[in-house]
């Protein structure tokens, strides 16, 4: 029931800003289904942790720990993004950059692309699982280019090209899989590609199709969790498209695909073993730490800098993963949710930021403490948060991934190192100009809701400093699932 | 058994032309002409999906039989036809470079595809098995068709190519995915394709061409 | 050795000699119709060698002894190879002293003979048709090669008679790899022949032609056999086509009924009336290729049948 609900008001939200997107109260119905989808998220969570994992709908669809997170994660932050886009598309509107047509397709796909994410997170059918990862990129293609510039069109483009080969990878490694489940099976047509039945025989699934299909499936699906070296289309995309949809992409996008990852990841390990998925994972992770890092320093444009800043964390998220045992999984999911929630705010400064400034070169942008203090005080607090300082809790998860490298694989640590440095100085060099300084810019038309930006920090400072020993039991839980 | 073995032929020399149409898209240079190939194509594979049904005695197969001959054959083509004539883009024609390098190309990619399926086409007891690899070569074929294509439709025409060899290689390695999937897929191809329709009005208005050269601004620096 | 395969093997050359310019003159005829222009009578080649067979023949006046044995030695070489191919009958008693190696080679003999003479008298055209020539002969020869082992490693044999009696034996309804040799094949076939994609046979415009350039020079029965032995070129090729990839009708060893040797025939002049057809077709529906082009079509048949080879070996049969 919960699931349905869960599923069910993004979709029905869909339909219904489809048909009324243009009209003036459309943010607020934006914001409203929203609102209604955590709370029917809230409920599925609060089920799971009474009542343990669910599997529902003639066993379509299966809730456990490791995704229940990501969907009380998806669906708040979905939330707060709706919320920061009540103002931010107003101001957009005035500014000229977009009419009403354009901000109904833009209502309508935001409902969709949440509806695909929370489909993708929720099916226990991993083709399923597939079509929900198409879906999501579809819905945010034309997102991408809703500004119909030149640069967004390109964008857009790259994003639709590259994606769609990344993701036709993955249905190869899902015909794969669904190749080694007839195997173990026997044709069973729906069932042979349920999670739940591949997961108990998993032992039994042939080792040399599964490494296969794991190498198909880690491309495909990590060319949405923007994994060098396949991650040209994120700073794109995350740069010409809307904010919000920079911070949902940013945030959730890239925490579904991964999480797309590790289900297969998990299947894959009980046939042939820990250490071909974990190398990988732990290869495509520090290249793409390393990777991101060095790229930062060469960005002009506020949200490319900080898309980069993206791959470099799904890079060390990934590299946890790889690295396995209950500790980096932990780390692992305590970095995705602290990651999603600061970049998410950090994106909805910066666009505020680059709205007052008139411009999303970082050169323009000066002295936002001057013109707006929560807007500046949001960016720094934000850019201190994801470059790991203390006491925000990204320190918490990098400092154990860390340790656990260097007890692990020692000769990892001097990459991760060399890549956190870099992104602090990178990062930090460009973002104290554009918070202090001198600035003449006017104010915005609309007053910008920052509220999402504090209560995503203030979360992040506390699971920093203190961590609720039910959460950190669920976390516990979801890392043994994942193991 | 004297029929299975026939089909079974009949499969194989279909899979060989699959392979053969995907040579000819990577040399085609009119746009139109790709239109026409991909539909063969798609003729192809539904043919083929036919030849499973009827030896596998799967009924669900001649459902996704139809699905192809409905898709791919006739709505896609249809669509794309339609549309390069909007676009008045029917006689474009690319400047195609080292058409030769680029088979060259293509059958190395041949070989390492036959290579990296042999193992698991061993292990299929489909009657299509073997041409998993065939399949294979089909999907990196139309990669490398898209690597080496600057125009926006033939880009396109490379994705749904890709498609196709998705499609053949389920239907040889395991009679093909559950049909809620291939629904899912196909759901998935058409919005895609009305979705990149609309694209290409955006990219003419913006760059008047579907030139993707002048898509190549946003660089690192 | 019986006598009985001598006689067919004699019916075998006599017939291609005699229809050979037949064949070519359908072509024409049903390019004709498909340009919707009236057509040429069906034996407008046999009145034409007629003609040029009762002229008197003009020699240039620095044309050596090769100018002039040239044209025989073209003859020769395409009636020999018409002996070695399986048009009508395997058992060939020509055949089972050279394979299709063999035949290659005699297609190549009769390229070098014809380029030197086209160079002999030193005019401009002539050089440049052989050049030509040469480089079109030197893609295709490998391509040729290549569909050829295509057949070889399908039925164990380089000889296209044992080809022919392994189909009947194996009866495979049709490998994969057939299908990349048969395109192949069909694309050597028409740049050697001097057709539509590489090269027009009825074109005089200088600058494009290859084949006819370097018949400029010739004139008379000279001429005669030339054009002759280019029929019957095309005759080989196409029955080269059939023996590998259609080979019904054709009577086999130890087919020793009267009825074989007729039906063999029909099914001949059958395959003959659809090729040229086909060919028509082909020739019709596509534009001539700059000479600059023609690299790449010949790169392209050669891939073609690498990739019939690996599909064979790798697809396994």
């Amino acid at each position: 029931m919960d699931i349905l609900l869960v599923l069910g008001l993004p979709l029905l939200g869909a339909a219904l800003l489809a048909l009324l997107g243009a009209r003036r109260f459309a943010p607020e119905l934006n914001a409203g289904i929203s609102l209604a989808t955590l709370i029917a998220a809230s409920f599925l969570v609060l089920h799971v942790i009474r009542h343990g994992p669910i599997l529902a709908g003639n066993e379509q669809f299966f809730v456990d720990p490791f995704n229940v997170f990501l969907v009380a994660l998806t669906a708040f932050v979905g939330f707060t993004t709706a919320l920061f886009s009540r103002p931010y598309m107003r101001i957009e509107e005035h500014h000229g950059r977009v009419n009403p047509q354009r901000l109904r397709l833009y209502h309508s796909m935001y409902q969709l692309f949440m509806f695909a994410m929370l489909l993708a997170l929720l099916t226990n059918n991993m083709g399923l699982l597939w079509v929900a990862m198409e879906a999501a990129t579809l819905s945010t293609v034309l997102l991408v280019s809703l500004y119909r510039t030149r640069a967004s069109l390109e964008a857009a483009w790259k994003y639709f090209i590259l994606c769609g080969v990344g993701i036709a990878q993955a249905l190869f490694g899902t015909i794969l899989l669904y190749f080694a489940a007839e195997q173990a099976l026997g044709r069973e047509g729906m069932t042979a590609l349920l999670w739940t039945h591949l997961n108990a025989v998993k032992g039994q699934l042939e080792p040399r199709v599964l490494g296969l299909a794991f190498v198909f499936l880690l491309v495909g699906y990590g060319t949405k969790v923007g994994l060098a070296p396949l991650h040209n289309w994120l700073p794109d995309a995350h740069a010409e498209g809307p904010t919000p949809v920079s911070a949902v992409l940013s945030g959730l996008l890239l925490n579904v695909a991964l999480y797309a990852v590790i289900r297969c990841k998990v299947l894959v390990e009980g046939s042939i073993g820990h250490l071909l998925p974990g190398r990988m994972l732990m290869t495509f992770g520090l290249l793409s730490a390393v990777l991101g890092a060095f790229f930062i320093w060469r960005q002009r444009d506020i949200k490319r800098l900080f898309g980069y800043s993206s791959i470099e964390h799904m890079g060390i998220i990934t590299f946890a993963f790889g690295l396995g045992g209950p500790v980096a999984n932990f780390a692992a999911l305590l970095h995705m949710t602290v990651h999603s929630l600061t970049k998410s705010s950090i994106f909805f400064t910066a666009g505020h930021a680059s709205q007052t400034a008139g411009t999303q070169q970082m050169e323009g942008i000066r002295g936002m403490v001057g013109i707006s203090p929560t807007i500046g005080w949001g960016l720094m607090l934000g850019s201190l948060a994801i470059l790991g300082t203390p006491p925000f809790g990204v320190f918490a998860s990098e400092f154990l991934i860390l340790t656990t490298a260097m007890r692990e694989h020692p000769w990892t640590t001097p990459f991760l190192l060399i890549a956190l440095a870099v992104a602090f100085a990178g990062i930090f060099s460009r973002v104290q100009p554009m918070v202090f300084g001198e600035s003449d810019a006017p104010p915005l038309p609309h007053s910008p809701a920052l509220l999402p930006v504090f209560v995503h920090l203030a979360i992040v400072l506390i699971l920093g400093i203190y961590m609720p020993a039910a959460l950190a039991e669920w976390y516990r839980a979801a890392a043994r699932l994942i193991g | 058994m004297h029929t299975s073995i026939l089909i079974a032929q009949v499969l194989k020399v279909l899979a060989a032309g699959l392979l053969l149409i995907s040579f000819a898209m990577l040399s085609a240079r009119r746009t139109q002409q790709l239109i026409t190939l991909f539909a063969w194509q798609g003729a192809m594979l539904f043919v083929s999906t036919c030849l499973v049904a009827y030896s596998s005695g799967l009924t669900e197969m001649y459902y996704s039989a139809a699905l192809t001959l409905l898709l791919k054959v006739i709505t896609l083509p249809w669509i794309l036809n339609r549309l390069i004539r909007r676009l008045r883009a029917q006689w474009d024609t690319e400047q195609l470079v080292k058409v030769p390098t680029t088979m060259l190309a293509g059958l190395v990619l041949v070989i390492f595809a036959f290579g990296l399926a042999q193992p698991i086409s061993l292990m299929a007891t489909t009657i299509t098995g073997h041409t998993l690899g065939i399949a294979l070569a089909v999907i990196l074929l139309a990669f490398l068709m898209m690597i080496t294509r600057r125009k926006a439709v033939t880009q396109v025409i490379g994705f749904l190519a890709m498609e196709n060899g998705l499609f053949l290689a389920a239907t040889s390695a395991t009679y093909g995915m559950p049909m809620v999937i291939e629904l899912g897929i196909a759901l998935d191809l058409l919005v895609g394709v009305f979705i990149l329709g609309i694209f290409f009005f955006q990219i003419r208005e913006q760059f008047d061409s579907l030139d993707l050269r002048h898509l190549e601004s946003l660089k690192e620096d | 050795m019986r006598a009985i395969s001598f006689v067919r093997q004699f019916v075998e050359v006599v017939l291609a000699i005699a229809i050979a310019p037949l064949f070519a003159g359908w072509i024409a005829q049903c390019r004709a119709w498909l340009q919707n222009r009236s057509a040429p009578p069906l034996l407008q080649p046999y009145r034409m060698l007629r003609k040029l067979f009762f002229k008197d023949a003009a020699l240039a006046k620095d044309a050596s002894a090769l100018f002039r044995t040239t044209p025989y030695v073209l003859f020769g070489t395409m009636v020999l190879a018409a002996a070695i191919i399986p048009s009508l009958v395997t058992d060939l008693p020509l055949a089972q002293v050279a394979d299709s190696i063999a035949l290659v080679g005699l297609f190549a003999t009769a390229r070098v003979f014809l380029s030197l003479a086209a160079m002999d008298i030193g005019t401009a055209f002539g050089t440049l048709g052989a050049r030509r020539e040469m480089m079109v002969g030197f893609l295709s020869e490998p391509a040729l090669l290549m569909v050829l082992f295509n057949a070889f490693l399908l039925y164990g044999s380089t000889s296209l008679p044992s080809l022919v009696d392994a189909y009947r034996v194996h009866q495979y309804v049709v490998d994969p790899s057939v299908i990349f040799a048969a395109v192949a094949f069909v694309m050597v076939a028409l740049a050697e022949n001097a057709r539509i994609p590489i090269d027009n046979p009825s074109t005089h415009l200088e600058l494009t032609m290859i084949h006819e350039a370097m018949l400029l020079e010739y004139s008379a029965r000279h001429l005669a056999l030339v054009e002759w032995a280019s029929s019957l070129k095309l005759f080989n090729y196409a029955c080269i086509g059939f023996a590998l990839f259609l080979p019904w009708g054709i009577a086999t060893h130890g087919m020793d009924s009267g009825w074989a040797l007729p039906v063999a025939i029909a099914a001949l002049i059958g395959k003959l009336v659809i090729a040229g057809a086909g060919l028509a077709l082909i020739e019709s529906l596509s534009a001539k290729l700059r000479i600059f082009r023609a690299p790449e079509y010949l790169a392209m048949a050669f891939l073609l049948a690498v990739l019939g080879l690996l599909v064979h070996l790798l697809l396994g049969a």
